[in-house]
């Protein structure tokens, strides 16, 4: 198998963020695989595990989907009308490959916006554990981290970061 | 100056609330005086600090304190602030330390407070005295069954009388455990809410809110096999709940589960895997308390408010919730799980995957609460010129208050308005 390049995994994590942020949440489940996961620990814990570790989100692929239904409804009172959302995506490293899986470390920005509120300004990195398929990359699990000492000031989590 | 907040007219059968408690720094400035310096306020959990030494820090009642325990394992609470000159002289939010030291001048006190060194003490003449110097504590420093509390003022009833009725429910709640012994988990959930810290309170205990607030939970809990149906005979909730008034402020809702309990109520989303498990644990409730009792345990759910800012949701899972206000339009909530401490590691995963199902900044329903209570915020800068709360539901029902009702929203009002009318 060919070696996977930084550009290959920069592409994949800026298509990712366009979808994110233009909310075209159907197109962003194709490029999870069929056993993807999606967290993001707490912040007092970052390299907790969920299975003993309160998290502020833990999702397996059927609750991604369900999040995805949810998020898309107009009864999604949090993110009805949508957050925009912008981020910017930088120091994209590939970390590790074993075998088909990759992993990869990125910095991000998400800035966010809704209706009366003030700006919101999420920073912080993501890791992604990425699986090399015959349609090219997918990711197979994505962690969100988030730098704030307390997420108080972010309020809820309740669009994809 | 004191005056009232609310009209209550029994004869009418109408509950009116003044928008101005919700909205005024001047409210706010005196609840502070009146109700956050006067009940015991929550601090934390025996089992935050595991071992000698161990402390955590945090906010509570608007004062940065240590929770911590000291060399020979007892519990404190120390207003975090130097003798000195004030500055904070624990700066970690958790960890094991034998002495806090303030970086400014280097005063460090044991973890027992009493202050230890002063750099080049000699300077001091006259009546200083180190032994009057040690960490300040607050007034008063209690705790029932693990959960801490701590009261600005000297005079307060003690603890056990405050709460009062209250504590039954929390001997139901810790019931989970064969030991009743129940552990805060690791991991803390933080999130701001732009609106008054009241609306907290009554958004906890208010079942009236979910078909409309949480109609993509219920889909996602249908599509997981769960079907929630409203009765035809307009109710609004699926299942019979109880609005419970516990006295001094406190209350609950008790009602009949039908949404999936960890302790031990099997829902799909818990997987087959789970079943055996569950079964073997509703199986000791019922050998060690009794068909009737367990029943309460695993059947029933709870969301238990201690007066003034303490929530214990015992529903999808356990959530000790608290929160202050940072302005008359702002809160700052804290949320942690509570499991019991024998729990095995497939149960204490399924009860947080089950939390993260409904609860929290991730959830799928406290962030539709966490809207609707801004969304109540934003309304109400038009306050003075709509100035009263409607919270009339169920009042004058002759028989039990229901969950959906708003007598629980009520009691909780009239005891604010008691407190605030104090001189």
């Amino acid at each position: 198998m060919p070696e996977v390049t930084r550009a290959e995994v920069e592409d994949l994590l800026y298509r990712e963020a366009a979808l994110l942020d233009e909310w075209r949440l159907d197109e962003w489940l194709a490029l999870l695989t069929e056993d993807a996961a999606y967290y993001v620990p707490p912040n007092d814990h970052p390299e907790g595990d969920h299975h003993n570790t309160l998290f502020i989100l833990a999702d397996d692929i059927v609750r991604i989907r369900e999040r995805v239904k949810r998020l898309m409804s107009p009864d999604c009172h949090a993110e009805y009308p949508h957050s925009r959302t912008r981020r910017l995506i930088g120091n994209v490293r590939i970390l590790a490959v074993e075998g088909d899986l990759i992993t990869a470390a990125a910095n991000f920005i998400c800035h966010r916006y809704r209706r009366y509120e003030r700006i919101r300004e999420y920073t912080g990195a993501y890791r992604y554990i990425l699986k090399r398929g015959d349609s090219g990359l997918k990711i197979r699990e994505r962690r969100v981290f988030i730098d704030a000492q307390e997420l108080g000031s972010l309020g809820s989590l309740s669009f994809i970061l | 100056m004191p005056r009232s907040y609310i009209i209550d007219d029994a004869m009418r059968k109408r509950f009116l609330l003044d928008r101005e408690a919700l909205v005024s720094a001047a409210v706010l400035q005196e609840e502070m005086a009146k109700i956050f310096a006067k009940c015991w306020i929550y601090v934390g959990h025996s089992s935050e600090l595991k071992k000698p030494n161990d402390f955590v820090t945090r906010k509570v009642a608007g004062r940065p304190v240590i929770f911590n325990r000291d060399a020979r394992g007892d519990i404190h609470c120390f207003l975090n602030t130097c003798r000195h000159r004030g500055a904070i002289v624990c700066t970690e939010r958790e960890g094991s330390r034998r002495s806090f030291r303030c970086v400014y001048h280097g005063w460090a006190y044991r973890n027992d407070g009493v202050l230890g060194i002063v750099p080049g003490a000699e300077a001091y003449k006259g009546e200083f005295d180190t032994k009057e110097l040690g960490l300040k504590a607050p007034a008063r420093f209690e705790s029932y069954r693990d959960f801490w509390f701590l009261n600005l003022d000297a005079h307060a009833p003690g603890l056990q009388d405050y709460l009062g009725r209250a504590r039954d429910y929390i001997d139901l709640v810790l019931d989970q455990s064969p030991s009743g012994c129940m552990e805060i988990v690791a991991g803390t959930q933080e999130y701001d809410v732009a609106a008054n810290w009241k609306l907290m309170v009554e958004n906890s205990v208010d079942d009236y809110h979910l078909p409309s607030t949480h109609a993509t939970w219920l889909n996602y809990m249908a599509n997981s096999g769960v079907k929630i149906e409203r009765p035809s005979d307009g109710r609004v909730l699926p299942t019979k709940g109880l609005a419970v008034d516990l006295g001094n402020g406190h209350f609950t809702t008790d009602n009949i589960n039908f949404r999936g309990r960890p302790v031990a109520a099997w829902i799909p989303i818990y997987g087959e895997a789970a079943k055996p498990e569950m079964e073997q644990i509703r199986r000791e409730l019922v050998e060690r308390l009794g068909p009737e009792r367990a029943r309460r345990v695993a059947d029933t759910n709870r969301n238990l408010i201690i007066f003034p800012n303490l929530v214990i949701n015992d529903g999808s899972s356990v959530t000790v919730r608290t929160f202050f206000p940072d302005g008359p339009a702002k809160m700052h909530v804290t949320a942690w799980a509570l499991g019991p401490v024998e729990e095995s590691e497939a149960a204490r995963a399924r009860r947080l995957d089950a939390f993260l199902t409904f609860y929290g900044p991730g959830g799928f329903a406290t962030p539709d609460d966490v809207e609707a209570l801004e969304l109540v915020q934003q309304g109400l800068a038009n306050w003075q010129d709509d100035r009263w709360t409607e919270m009339s539901r169920g009042m004058g029902r002759e028989d039990e208050q229901l969950n959906s009702d708003e007598h629980h929203l009520r009691i909780f009002w009239r005891r604010w308005n008691q407190m605030m009318d104090a001189v």
